[in-house]
């Protein structure tokens, strides 16, 4: 088991075209069932060609019907990747993610807007994609450092998410999934999305909790573990020596207004029973120490 | 990306937003030719920086007089203005207002943000005009009314309307009002704003509701569409390093410490300074080199660093990815190389291709620490800097 996808999931790639997305999309089929997995390609215009074997469909409706896919990634340029996710939306598609990175936030509130009331899953913006180790990887990230196992991964950074699994490898623990949520202000799943699934599911043991200064989002989600969470979950937030108001490399890692800041969030965490640390070298150990 | 005062006033008035009468002025002469234009017996002399709290810092100044608004001016242009927000050198004025003067009966705040949660852009609106808003929301939050806009309809009348109410704008101006609240979000919608906010909104005596300050951010991912936003651009506003990081696509920060620290991903460049803090250094800088640093974008995050007077040493933390360490790691020695390196550099490097980067830093001839994880990048790099 894993959360989102596995082995049998069947994914579309749009912008498989663009030189990210061709880049990406190689290697991700290469990837454990990869090239079971990535059967479609969307670039308008361009439905007839193919890449690396891939279909290429002029939209996400048809490569949907043709292929039975039910999962999308983006790869398309900022000024586009939203009416992208609004296609994925419209044609049905169950999870979305997109890693496209510079999105316009008023772009993003209205198809968060439309998505209200649609079943369909958006991860991201403007992140690393997720991975179920040993059977898909739908993103950037190196699928190498992952190997199967019991702990679940929820971040909002990339590299940060590959520095915890690199923890993890060192102590002889797998993943059954990792996830990471981007670092846009305004997105899809949140950290408690994603640890409703991890409580869900038979094979997550213990969750690594990434998080980083700006929003509330960790706060929430830290308080539904309080009362609902059945599994151990260990937090590290990125961020204690960020000034006020400045925007730290991601659009939403901004303290603003004396809200969102590090210390805030790792007090309501620690009140919640997660167990936190302060040293991103130590996000390994720590899990280890609450199995 | 932040504008001037003036700059957000004009955006506004094509929005149907009452400001009062005013001109922009770069020189004492202008200014006072401009308080000429204006022609009313009263006149404010108002700091341009892109800096709040300007009043407080002495940068904002009502003058009764045309030999006081000389005076003003002269006092103003060209000072080193400190607020709370510019830090202790403060920012030098270089652009003055010269506004007609206003008999005001009433400060309000309005203000629009993106809210998180809700997805929406939040209007908030107050009855405590011409305080900081953050003050009000620690202190007295029932005072703060917010409204979440619905983005395919704006912002409705009769929301306006009950904001406008609940803050205290006099029932027979409520219509002024909305016509401001409903401009400043179309203006905030329509120019992809991050923040738009009027502290003060007056009512005066003649019974008008006027946007007496304005405030406007921009998201800088929406600016591509936006030349006319781009262009009100202010460099001399900015950390001259800041700048220079953005031409080569670096994501840079300037902060107090000694120690650079040059990392790839956001998330990991903040974690980077967490450590060094903790291990009991103090961080020169936050340097995203992002995802697809070439030699030339490292040999630059170099250059930038070693600007820094105060800088004692520099730690490179990398977990490669899609970046190969091995990449980085000929890019780091060419850096190193190519700026004469004067500070001790301790490398940590992990993920693909890491033997082989490991393998290009050793026998680069180059006295770089290497170190094997997070925690001992950081105790070396602390080390390193205390001499």
């Amino acid at each position: 088991m894993s959360i989102l996808i596995n082995k049998n999931t069947k994914v579309i790639t749009q912008g498989i075209t663009g030189k990210t997305g061709m880049f990406h999309t190689k290697i991700c089929k290469e990837y454990a069932f990869g090239a079971q997995c990535f059967v479609a390609g969307v670039t308008p215009k361009k439905g007839g060609q193919s890449y690396e074997g891939i279909p290429i469909y002029d939209s996400v409706k048809e490569a949907k019907a043709q292929t039975g896919a039910t999962v999308s990634v983006i790869y398309v340029p900022p000024p586009f990747a939203a009416a992208a996710i609004d296609e994925a939306v419209e044609s049905g598609i169950d999870l979305v993610i997109c890693i496209t990175e510079g999105i316009p936030v008023r772009d993003m509130i209205r198809t968060c807007y439309r998505m209200q009331g649609s079943k369909t899953l958006l991860i991201g913006p403007n992140c690393p994609g997720l991975i179920t180790p040993d059977e898909i990887k739908i993103g950037i990230m190196p699928g190498h450092i992952h190997k199967k196992g019991p702990i679940g991964v929820v971040s909002r950074s990339g590299t940060l998410t590959y520095e915890a699994v690199g923890q993890l490898r060192e102590l002889g623990l797998g993943q059954s999934s990792c996830v990471g949520i981007g670092g846009d202000p305004v997105n899809g799943m949140k950290h408690i999305d994603i640890m409703k699934l991890f409580n869900d599911d038979p094979e997550t043991e213990a969750v690594i909790m990434v998080g980083e200064i700006g929003g509330g989002d960790e706060e929430i989600c830290a308080r539904w573990i309080k009362d609902h969470m059945k599994k151990p979950v260990i937090g590290f937030i990125a961020g204690v020596t960020a000034p006020p108001g400045k925007r730290m490399g991601h659009a939403g890692a901004i303290i603003s207004g004396g809200k969102g800041t590090a210390q805030e969030k790792l007090a309501v965490m620690e009140e919640c029973g997660i167990k936190v640390t302060k040293n991103p070298a130590e996000m390994g150990k720590t899990l280890k120490s609450v199995l | 990306m932040k504008i001037h005062e003036y700059q957000a006033k004009e955006i506004l008035r094509k929005f149907g937003v009452v400001t009062p009468r005013g001109i922009p002025c770069f020189s004492v002469e202008e200014a006072v030719v401009a308080g000429k234009a204006l022609g009313g017996p009263i006149a404010v002399v108002k700091a341009q920086i892109h800096a709040g709290g300007r009043g407080k810092g002495g940068g904002v100044k009502v003058a009764k007089s045309p030999g006081e608004l000389e005076t003003y001016a002269r006092q103003i242009f060209g000072m080193q203005l400190v607020t709370h927000q510019t830090g202790p050198s403060g920012q030098k004025v270089r652009r003055l207002l010269i506004e007609e003067g206003a008999d005001i009966k009433k400060e309000l705040y309005v203000g629009m943000v993106v809210d998180r949660g809700t997805q929406r852009v939040a209007l908030m609106a107050s009855s405590e005009g011409g305080m900081d808003i953050e003050e009000v929301a620690a202190h007295t939050p029932e005072k703060i009314h917010t409204i979440f806009i619905d983005p395919t309809r704006g912002l409705l009348d009769n929301e306006a309307d009950e904001v406008a109410l609940k803050i205290g704008v006099p029932p027979t101006l409520v219509p002024q009002a909305r016509t401001l609240l409903q401009g400043l979000y179309r203006a905030f919608d329509e120019t992809d704003a991050s923040l738009a906010e009027i502290n003060p909104m007056v009512v005066t005596g003649d019974g008008r509701v006027v946007a007496l300050d304005a405030k406007m951010n921009f998201d800088s991912n929406a600016l591509y569409r936006h030349p006319e936003i781009t262009a009100l651009r202010d460099l001399d506003e900015e950390d001259p390093n800041e700048i220079a990081a953005s031409k080569f696509d670096l994501s840079y920060i300037s902060l107090d410490g000694n120690i650079g620290c040059l990392v790839n991903g956001a998330g990991l460049a903040m974690a980077t300074m967490d450590i060094v803090k903790l291990y009991g250094g103090s961080p020169a800088n936050f340097l995203d080199v992002g995802g697809g640093a070439t030699t030339e974008k490292v040999t630059e995050a170099f250059k930038l660093m070693l600007k820094n007077p105060n800088l004692k040493a520099i730690l490179v933390n990398i977990f490669g990815g899609i970046m190969k360490c091995d990449v980085i790691a000929a890019g780091v020695v060419a850096a190193a190389r190519e700026v004469k390196l004067s500070v001790p550099l301790v490398v940590r490097l992990e993920g693909t291709n890491v033997e082989l980067g490991k393998k290009i830093l050793a026998e680069s001839g180059l006295p770089i620490i290497s170190a094997i994880n997070m925690a001992d990048a950081a105790a070396k790099v602390v080390e390193a800097a205390r001499g």
